[in-house]
């Protein structure tokens, strides 16, 4: 059984589709992250599951309840704002045991719950201090202690670490994903950032202009974007279009080896930059090396062919060639990904849940 | 909505209505000639002038002075300013008859002045002008100063670093920023100077009088009510006319400016300069506040016998103060508090559920509403007094003889104030903040309880507060309803004032000593709870 289900919704803001014809399905104690730029309709998306937001056309459905007409506080679901929303007038337990109070639960139970759930975010000892004296990041525990305290049926997170510095991000989303595996909550997060989707989810929804645009487990839509909206929303920049025929592709940039088995006709192409290699000027396609940019383990490069649009490959720190030197590059297939013939074509693949 | 309409529709639309129709209908038809009879007048169009030309100058001479005031109360740190803000904003809460009796005290025959210098300045304009400067610092002070606290100073740093001087980066980067506020702040002074009416009854004469003033002489003295009714209709169009101005001004203001915590931008002054102007500002504070206030309070102690309490002891029996009343002038005191109190409430509820409805609701009707609410900030309260009196004298509404009368007509004047200070926080209330708590499971009461009302309730003190001692000091209204055996403190003053004699003159000081402090009081208690955002005033 489906824990949330979203079947043809559609919210409407004056001409502009927020969300379009949006079907979904969570299953119970799965993380599922939905990934977009900013508009794309991620945030409208919480705001109807939670009631904040009546949807135009469409149904949701909470544990197969149709949840039409089902105000906001009945529905027994969570959501962590984006900015957090502490109340300023409560301490940090007020905050956190809130919901706890409209339930009616008794005192010494708020307690215990609003101090196991403070070990729990990692600010033990915490009930007393002010919300406005909390760095960003420990307002972020609040908030989600606060989301979880009522053990909603799902939460959802609004842009969870939007706000917060990247050193804080990476160790949150790393310690989100094992209080939620610890308690098995089923979460629905919105982010705009890749790398804390991937890090967090099960399961990934690249949402694009309010459709969605492709569904997947991480390394699935890492692997195999849908279509060159996903693959630039990536970060990929080598997308260029393709005539494929048997295991090669005809590119602006000559011929580019695909893997067997790939779509034929007309496509578009992706070639992810560790699948570019250099070689002396002589061998494949003749480049002049622009800028370099520096990721840590490996260098990414600009390459500038004489002819077709710029070239973005990974090359490892001891070889990276000089700015304005010379190459010659050739592309290896497997990572090669034949996409889509046009951005239309690449439907929304959404509604085929987890099983 | 309903209920602020129906309210200002039965308290302030139809008395108003009545009296404009009773002075400009006779035998059933409307003489609009008349309007052309009385602007005609000589008299009449000296009193227009006189009343335009001394709120211009009032106001001029009022941001000259208190533009400095703001500054130095928005970006300097210095021990004593809490107090200080307060007191300098007493005058404005301050009932006009007291500011008049001050001034008086100050300016007036036997006043400080008269003894040391044979100075004497009343009945002559710069009393008036002196104290409209007095009683309106405040709000300069209030408004422009609460903006200028919170702009941020790296706006007029960035123009520094790109080039410009000192001078020219306030006059291009913060002026612009502060234009709105100071214009609002001037339509304000502008407003209250040109409506004003105790301060001018007092120290006037018979020289000067501005419309209100001319109102009140034809109504209660020469019994002329086409002409007042008249009088009224012109300063109705001026005030409507200088309130949506104010509304357009503020509105302007809401616009997107970066706004800053006040804590980040205070400092203590440096360098010979900004320790001039503090101390010059302090000095003004002095001499224009704290002096006319003082001898107020000297005057009132310095009976016959020397210094003692002996005007205070007066106010206790009907005899002792020399028969101007028919009750001990002291009783004064506890009608007033109880009349204040009843209208606190009233103003409270009507301009609770008024900003209520602003908050909640928009566009063109709302808007126009919310302009509405002010007016009885500017229309001749003479003519709203007196339209209580002939219009709430029948049934189904027949409260001439009630004691509620009073309290009506001055929650009227409370209401626009306690409207201006809860809809900006009303307004600051993040909705999200509502649907957080709705996501926890609260319903729509319970969120509103849980959520707006703690951050509402200290916005709530404040505006009874205000409404508090507004009512308490209100006197153009009061003056025509509050029954002889029940008269309040300023009505009791001006009675007193209005009588020959030393100790007439000495018990209405000490009168207004007692209503000074009580308003002083009220508000010192209202600058501890108000720690955070100024409102509009």
């Amino acid at each position: 059984m489906a824990l949330l289900t979203l079947e043809d919704v559609t919210v409407r803001f004056g001409r502009r589709a927020a969300l379009d014809a949006v079907d979904l399905r969570i299953a119970e104690h799965e993380i599922v992250c939905v990934l977009g730029p900013s508009g794309s309709g991620k945030s409208t998306l919480l705001r109807v599951v939670a009631g904040l937001q009546p949807p135009d056309s469409g149904r949701v459905l909470l544990e197969d309840a149709d949840q039409a007409g089902i105000p906001v506080h009945r529905r027994g679901v969570g959501l962590m704002f984006q900015d957090h929303q502490l109340f300023p007038q409560r301490d940090v337990g007020g905050n956190v045991a809130f919901g706890l109070r409209i339930r009616g639960e008794s005192r010494g139970e708020q307690r215990r719950r609003v101090t196991e759930l403070l070990d729990l975010v990692g600010l033990p000892g915490a009930e007393r201090r002010a919300v406005a004296a909390l760095s960003g990041g420990e307002q972020q525990r609040v908030a989600l202690a606060r989301a979880l305290a009522p053990r909603p049926r799902l939460l959802m997170l609004d842009e969870p670490l939007g706000q917060l510095d990247r050193s804080l991000r990476e160790r949150l989303v790393v310690e989100l994903r094992g209080v939620f595996a610890q308690l098995g909550t089923t979460v629905l997060a919105v982010t705009h950032d890749q790398g804390e989707a991937f890090a967090l989810a099960d399961r990934v929804v690249v949402m694009r202009d309010g459709r969605v645009a492709q569904t997947g487990t991480p390394v699935e839509v890492w692997q195999r974007p849908a279509s060159a909206f996903v693959a630039r929303f990536l970060g990929f920049d080598n997308v260029v279009p393709a005539t494929v025929r048997g295991d090669v592709a005809d590119t602006p940039w000559g011929k580019v080896p695909v893997p067997a088995d790939s779509p034929q006709g007309p496509r578009t192409l992706l070639v992810r930059p560790a699948g570019v290699r250099l070689g002396a000027p002589e061998d494949g396609l003749r480049c002049t090396v622009g800028a370099r940019t520096f990721r840590g383990s490996h260098v990414a490069v600009l390459l500038r062919p004489t002819d077709g649009p710029e070239v973005e490959a990974e090359c490892a720190l001891r070889d990276v060639p000089d700015e304005g030197a010379t190459v010659g590059i050739s592309f290896a297939a497997e990572d090669v990904v034949v996409l889509a013939e046009t951005e239309e074509a690449a439907a929304p693949t959404g509604g085929n849940g987890a099983d | 909505m309903a209920v602020p309409v129906a309210f200002f529709a039965i308290f302030f639309a139809y008395p108003v209505a009545a009296i404009v129709g009773r002075g400009l209908k006779a035998g059933g038809s409307w003489h609009w000639g008349r309007f052309g009879d009385v602007l005609s007048r000589p008299d009449i169009g000296q009193v227009l002038w006189f009343t335009t030309w001394q709120a211009a100058v009032s106001t001029a001479l009022t941001l000259l002075i208190a533009l400095p005031g703001a500054y130095v109360f928005a970006r300097f740190e210095f021990p004593g300013k809490q107090l200080l803000r307060a007191v300098v904003t007493v005058p404005f809460v301050l009932p006009t008859v007291v500011v008049g009796t001050a001034f008086l005290a100050l300016l007036g025959r036997g006043g400080l002045l008269d003894e040391l210098w044979g100075v004497r300045a009343d009945t002559t304009v710069w009393a008036i002008l002196l104290a409209h400067v007095f009683f309106n610092y405040a709000v300069v002070v209030r408004t422009v100063g609460g903006l200028w606290a919170q702009l941020d100073p790296r706006q007029e740093e960035a123009a520094r670093v790109l080039g410009a001087g000192r001078f020219a980066a306030w006059w291009r980067v913060t002026l612009p920023a502060l234009g709105p506020a100071v214009a609002a702040a001037a339509l304000m002074v502008f407003l209250f100077t040109f409506t004003s009416f105790g301060i001018v009854q007092i120290l006037g004469g018979p020289a000067y009088s501005t419309l209100e003033v001319e109102i009140y002489r034809q109504t209660a003295q020469l019994l002329d009510l086409p002409t007042a009714a008249v009088l009224t209709m012109v300063q109705f169009g001026a005030v409507g006319a200088i309130l949506a101005l104010h509304a357009w001004t503020v509105r302007r203001r809401e616009t997107a400016l970066k706004l800053v915590d006040p804590a980040q931008t205070v400092r203590r002054p440096r360098g010979a300069g900004q320790w001039t102007l503090l101390v010059g500002v302090l000095g003004t504070v002095v001499l224009l506040i704290l002096l006319p206030l003082g001898v107020l309070i000297e005057r009132s102690l310095d009976g016959p016998a020397g210094y003692g309490f002996d005007y205070y002891r007066a106010l206790r029996s009907v005899e002792a103060s020399g028969g101007t009343f028919l009750v001990p002038p002291l009783e004064a005191v506890w009608n007033s508090l109880r009349y204040a109190l009843t209208a606190t409430v009233i103003a409270l509820v009507v301009g609770g559920l008024a900003a209520a409805a602003l908050t909640r609701r928009a566009g063109r009707l709302v808007r126009g509403f919310d302009a509405l609410l002010m007016l009885p900030l500017g229309v001749s309260a003479v003519t709203v007094g007196f339209g209580f009196l002939i219009t709430l004298d029948e049934p189904p509404l027949d409260l001439r003889a009630s004691w509620i009368l009073v309290p009506l007509a001055q929650a009227l004047v409370g209401v626009p104030f306690v409207v201006r200070i809860m809809l900006p926080v009303l307004r600051a209330v993040d909705g999200r903040l509502r649907e957080a708590a709705a996501v926890l499971g609260a319903s729509p009461l319970r969120a509103w309880r849980e959520v707006d009302l703690p951050m509402v309730r200290r916005a709530v003190l404040v505006a009874a507060g205000f409404a508090f001692a507004v009512s308490l000091g209100e006197f153009g209204a009061t003056v025509f309803i509050a029954r002889p055996d029940r008269p309040t403190l300023p009505v009791a003053v001006a009675r007193l004032l209005g009588r020959p004699g030393d100790l007439n003159y000495g018990q209405a000081m000490a009168l207004s000593t007692v209503l000074m402090v009580v308003c002083a009081v009220s508000l010192l208690v209202l600058e501890r709870i108000r720690t955070d955002r100024s409102g509009e005033f």
